[in-house]
């Protein structure tokens, strides 16, 4: 038996994060019902909230470390409880406060990315060095679009394919583009996810700072974290830009007659809406835009599509951490993705891609089904 | 000014809730310096019996033509100190309140402050005050015959009421019959009764009585005058059956080849193109559907006419409309059943065997679709059954508020079901709300019948099975919160327990009748607490769920207060007035008309001989509106006159 002694300041933070409305949980648990761990395994978010409101949480639990921030369950909670800010909370004050033990996994994540502004833990130099190996110009005051891949686009050998599709596209469509080397580090916006609100503040000023030397004022990212981060967080430290995601340029491109296809793909694809472009953001249409635009392509959906889409299990920092063979999310959307016959599987975030790119590595899905990119498809098409 | 102002101030203590902030002696004696101020005194409780007794005294004793209360809020006491001065023989608007508590007390805790702010206050009290005039208080008398709009139990109840007192009742119904939702249930909760048990001799009562004016399929379409005086034009749609000719045979239903589904038994059954919508309607009259009827298409059938002995189908009727002039209006149009398919993970519309409370109730009935049987769409018998309650309320994305019926609701199913089948029966629930008058027990007693509680709101029904079990049932999923695990419940059928949710028109309903809403949708009465039955119209009461949601026994209890209210007045005979109203300087007034269309009210109107506006007193409500738009500056609104205002404003400055 407990005694009721709530940790003062754990439950301030706790607070300030989840805000109102964490005082507003009525306990239905529909969030836990929803919430695709428990397909897989047992996870209680709505316990969580309860801990939190008492402030009685377990720090030490590795619950914590569950929520990837899908936004399936805020969604459709009946009393407006931004459940993942307060589970983002709940991490601040064991990364912040030492309330309890950062994952190892995480914790070089973070190293990596306060040390050398990418958590790959790979030098910042090899930025340029990819900008250049990429024959794009170097983005300068007067340049129309900055293009900024995400980390894992930038140092991943599996990722960089899709920067090299992205560039070749805009560079065929004629677009004025450049890209920024080592002044620029990654968005932080898992990091803020995973807890280290320093590690994230300290990433937005620099970037920050960077675009605005720059003299950026448009930008074209190839991650929806990226993007969600520099639309809704980057403004409140100061940030002022236009963002835009690679498939909403490629809509764009598409609309004003600049995307020629000359190649027909005859592929069945079905498209994987990731959270931060879909939940998030609201983008569903255009990436389906873009991909029945291809000749011969024919676009199927999963049992699961659009606002319903399942989460591939990546974010907020679970990327880093190792989720036991049977629990992972990406495992079952494959599975849908193979239930509707379809031979290539579609996504346009960097950690979906690698998250399935992981998955498919196992035998038991041979080689029916392909992993690619938006851009990837429409260039090859071009 | 006949008298030289005599003012009167009077300081309440409010136990502490002034005194503990505000310096009272202070306030006072600053009081007491002010000029015309005869008497200034300070009381514990200004609003009780000695403390009126004080001011009434000094009205008289002294000679005091003017007074000024500070204390709370004129919302809360105004009418008290108003009425004090009345007995003591001083006009009511000679009277004026500064709310030292609200705006000062309350708001803060610095004393030195809210010292400051009570003397600036009683300061622009004192100086109002002196301008202030007497007004007249008009009369008129009341038409004692009323409206009553909706014929639900609650709109039954309250026309009973008052036409048993020998006082005329039009009742409009839109429907071809009376009896609103009361009549489509089952049984009722608590005691389950037979809901048609207990609701047909009352129908039959109002199709019967002398002094009830039926006017079913019909309804208001302009409403004009004020309380005591209203004029209402109700439109009769026509039915395509001569009430007159008609005997209720029924044969004309019976012979119609053309069918659509039934109202009644909310979809889950069929009815003809011409029909009596149940067996018990009130009154038993049949009317053609005009969208089903193929004769109003395509000119051919008539089958109807040809069967009819009594010569009483006539489908060259027309609708008809009748002014009705009535002293009081009492409004009851009920609620809709919200519809549950927005939410799609519940799949209703997907699956058949999802239904919604009111479908429920119709199967359950001896005399709906299915006999009085439960089954499955198919005609099986189910072995387990789900209710979800809360769907539609309690959630922010469609009604944040309760329907304060489903959980009983739900429990009366529960009954229903173990009495009629073998069936499981499993209570998907948030917060058992059972708060009425032997509501608890029942809980008790349905949950000694061996229902199974889950508490916990589900996210989803699906037809994937996972294992054997599944196959071929609706599976609900859900967190039970008390096992803080999620569970798949496998049943035959699901029951959402729908909310209330106001008329679809109740927004051009609450036009018509000049009364507002609240945030939820239902018509606003004027207080939540004090006043659950009026409306910030006078002569205008709302009842039953059009207010909001309610159960039977609460909806005919507010009912019966609402004829109260209608059944005072009308012995009383005559109403007062508003004294404060607007009146145009006629030398000043330009004939612009601006005023005319601005008046919410429609009081204004033009005196074409003189060109110039003339306001009804009896219509105006002392709004404002008119005065602040003139452009001659020629309305002047009374108790509100630029002088008054000025005292005021230079009392809180200086
Ligand atoms: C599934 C279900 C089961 C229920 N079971 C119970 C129970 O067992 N026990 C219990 O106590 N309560 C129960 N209730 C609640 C009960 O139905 C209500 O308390 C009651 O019916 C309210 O009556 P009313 O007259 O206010 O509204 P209504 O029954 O909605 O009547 C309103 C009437 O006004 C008419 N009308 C509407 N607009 C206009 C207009 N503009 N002009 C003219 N006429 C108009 C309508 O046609 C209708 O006849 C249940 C509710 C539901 C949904
Ligand atoms: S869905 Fe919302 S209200 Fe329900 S338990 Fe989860 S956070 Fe609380
Ligand atoms: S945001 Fe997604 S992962 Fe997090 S608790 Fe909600 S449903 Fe689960």
């Amino acid at each position: 038996m407990a005694t009721l002694a709530p940790y003062k300041e754990a439950a301030q933070i706790i607070e300030e994060e989840g805000g109102e409305a964490l005082k507003l949980c009525y306990q239905c648990g529909l969030c836990t019902a929803v919430c695709p761990w428990n397909r897989v395994t047992s996870f209680t978010p709505r316990k969580l909230i309860h801990q939190a409101q008492l402030g009685l949480v377990d720090f030490e639990h590795d619950e914590v470390w569950r929520c990837v921030s899908c936004k399936l369950c805020v969604d459709r909670c009946p009393r407006g409880v931004r459940v993942m800010d307060i589970m983002r909370a709940l991490r601040r004050v064991i990364v912040e406060v030492g309330a309890g033990i950062t994952p190892d996994a995480l914790r070089l994540s973070m190293k990596n990315t306060s040390g050398v502004g990418n958590p790959l833990g790979e030098e910042r130099e090899k930025r340029t060095d990819w900008v250049k190996e990429l024959g794009v110009k170097t983005f300068t005051k007067g340049t129309e679009i900055l293009y900024f891949p995400c980390c894992y686009q930038i140092y991943d050998p599996f990722g960089k394919r899709v920067a090299r599709a992205a560039v070749n596209i805009m560079k065929k469509a004629g677009v004025d583009f450049g890209m920024l080397g080592a002044e620029v580090s990654c968005c932080g916006e898992s990091m803020r996810k995973a807890g280290s609100e320093s590690i994230f503040q300290n990433l937005v000023q620099s970037n920050i700072s960077a675009f605005a030397e720059a003299g950026v004022r448009k930008i074209v990212v190839t991650s929806p974290h990226c993007y969600h981060t520099f639309t809704e967080e980057y403004p409140e430290f100061g940030g002022d830009f236009e963002v835009i995601h690679f498939v909403q340029y490629l809509s764009e491109l598409l609309r004003e007659g600049k995307l020629e296809f000359t190649k027909k793909l005859n592929k069945k694809v079905t498209y994987h809406d990731s959270c931060c472009l879909g939940r998030y953001a609201g983008l569903y249409d255009e990436p389906r835009q873009v991909l029945e635009s291809i000749p011969g392509l024919e676009l199927v959906e999963m049992r699961e599509n659009r606002e319903h889409a399942l989460c591939c299990g990546g974010c907020a920092g679970r990327f880093w951490m190792e989720t036991k063979k049977g629990e992972r999310w990406s495992d079952l959307r494959i599975a849908q993705a193979i239930e509707v016959e379809a031979n290539v599987l579609a996504v346009a975030c960097p950690y979906c891609m690698l998250n399935f790119q992981d998955s498919l590595l196992s035998p038991e899905w041979g080689d029916a089904l392909e992993l690619k990119d938006i851009a990837q498809l429409v260039e090859e098409a071009m | 000014m006949e008298d030289k102002p005599r003012i009167g101030v009077y300081v309440c203590h409010c136990g502490t809730n002034i005194s503990a902030t505000v310096d009272i002696d202070t306030v006072t004696s600053y009081a007491r310096s002010l000029d015309s101020v005869v008497v200034a005194k300070d009381y514990r409780f200004m609003c009780s019996d000695p403390g009126q007794d004080l001011i009434k005294q000094d009205i008289r004793e002294l000679g005091l033509n003017r007074v000024v209360v500070a204390s709370c809020s004129p919302l809360m006491h105004e009418a008290t100190f108003r009425r004090v001065c009345e007995e003591a023989g001083l006009n009511r608007y000679l009277f004026q309140m500064a709310n030292i508590r609200e705006h000062c007390s309350w708001v803060t805790e610095n004393g030195k402050e809210a010292t400051e702010k009570a003397k600036a206050l009683i300061n622009a009290a004192v100086r109002r005050v002196f301008y202030q005039e007497a007004l007249e208080i008009p009369e008129i008398p009341v038409n004692p015959n009323t409206l009553i709009v909706g014929g639900g139990i609650a709109g039954i109840q309250a026309a009973l009421e008052i036409a048993n007192s020998g006082n005329k009742v039009y009742l409009v119904e839109r429907e071809p019959s009376i009896g609103g939702h009361m009549i489509q249930l089952d049984k009722t909760f608590p005691t389950l009764d037979c809901s048609a048990c207990i609701m047909t001799p009352k129908m039959s009562d109002v199709g019967s009585h002398p002094d009830i004016e039926l006017m079913s399929y019909s309804e208001v379409e302009e409403v004009s005058g004020y309380v005591g005086n209203f004029k209402v034009r109700v439109r009769k749609k026509a039915r395509y059956v001569d009430e007159k000719k008609c005997t209720s045979c029924g044969v004309c239903q019976e012979k119609c080849p053309w069918k659509a589904p039934s109202e009644f038994d909310a979809g889950i059954g069929e009815r003809k193109a011409i029909y009596i919508p149940f067996p018990q309607a009130v009154p038993n009259i049949p009317v053609i559907d005009t969208e089903t009827c193929v004769y109003f298409k395509t000119g051919k059938c008539r089958a109807c006419e040809k069967f009819c002995e009594a010569k009483a189908i006539d489908f060259e009727q027309k609708d008809q409309y009748i002014e009705l002039e009535v002293g009081n209006i009492i409004v009851a149009t009920g609620y809709d059943v919200f519809d549950p398919s927005p939410i799609i993970q519940y799949g209703y519309g997907r699956y058949d065997n999802v239904i919604t409370g009111i479908e429920f109730e119709r199967m359950c009935n001896a005399t709906g679709p299915t006999g009085g049987n439960i089954v499955l769409k198919g005609g099986s018998a189910p072995e387990s059954i789900a209710i979800i309650h809360c769907v539609g309320s309690r959630d922010e994305h469609y009604h944040a508020y309760c329907s304060r019926v489903c959980c009983m609701y739900a429990l009366k199913f529960a009954h229903l079901i173990k009495e009629k089948t073998d069936a499981e029966v499993y209570q998907m629930y948030i917060d058992m709300r059972c708060f009425g008058k032997a509501y608890e027990e029942f809980y008790q007693r349905i949950a000694e019948e061996g229902v199974k509680f889950v508490r916990g709101k589900v996210s989803e029904v699906t037809d994937q099975a996972i294992n054997e079990e599944e196959k071929g049932k609706l599976i609900l999923v859900v967190e039970d919160t008390l096992l803080g695990s999620v569970i798949r419940v496998p049943v035959d059928i699901v029951i959402l327990a729908t909310a209330i949710e106001a008329r679809s028109d109740a927004e051009q309903v609450a036009r018509l009748f000049s009364i507002s809403r609240s945030a939820d949708g239902f018509f606003l009465e004027r207080h939540p607490k004090l006043d659950p039955v009026a409306t910030m119209t006078d002569g205008i009461q709302v009842v039953g769920c059009c207010q909001g949601p309610k159960d039977i026994p609460d909806t005919v209890a507010q009912a019966s207060a609402g004829a109260a209210r209608v059944l005072a007045m009308i012995s009383k005979g005559k109403v007062e007035l508003e004294g404060i109203t607007a009146v145009v300087d006629e030398e000043q007034c330009s004939g612009c008309k601006t005023c005319i269309s601005l008046c919410p009210f429609n009081a204004i109107s033009f005196d074409e001989e003189k060109k110039v506006s003339r306001i009804n007193e009896a219509l105006c409500k002392g709004c404002g509106t008119c005065v602040a738009a003139c452009p001659s500056e020629a309305i002047t609104q009374r108790h509100f006159t630029t002088e008054q205002i000025m005292a005021e404003l230079e009392g809180v400055l200086v």
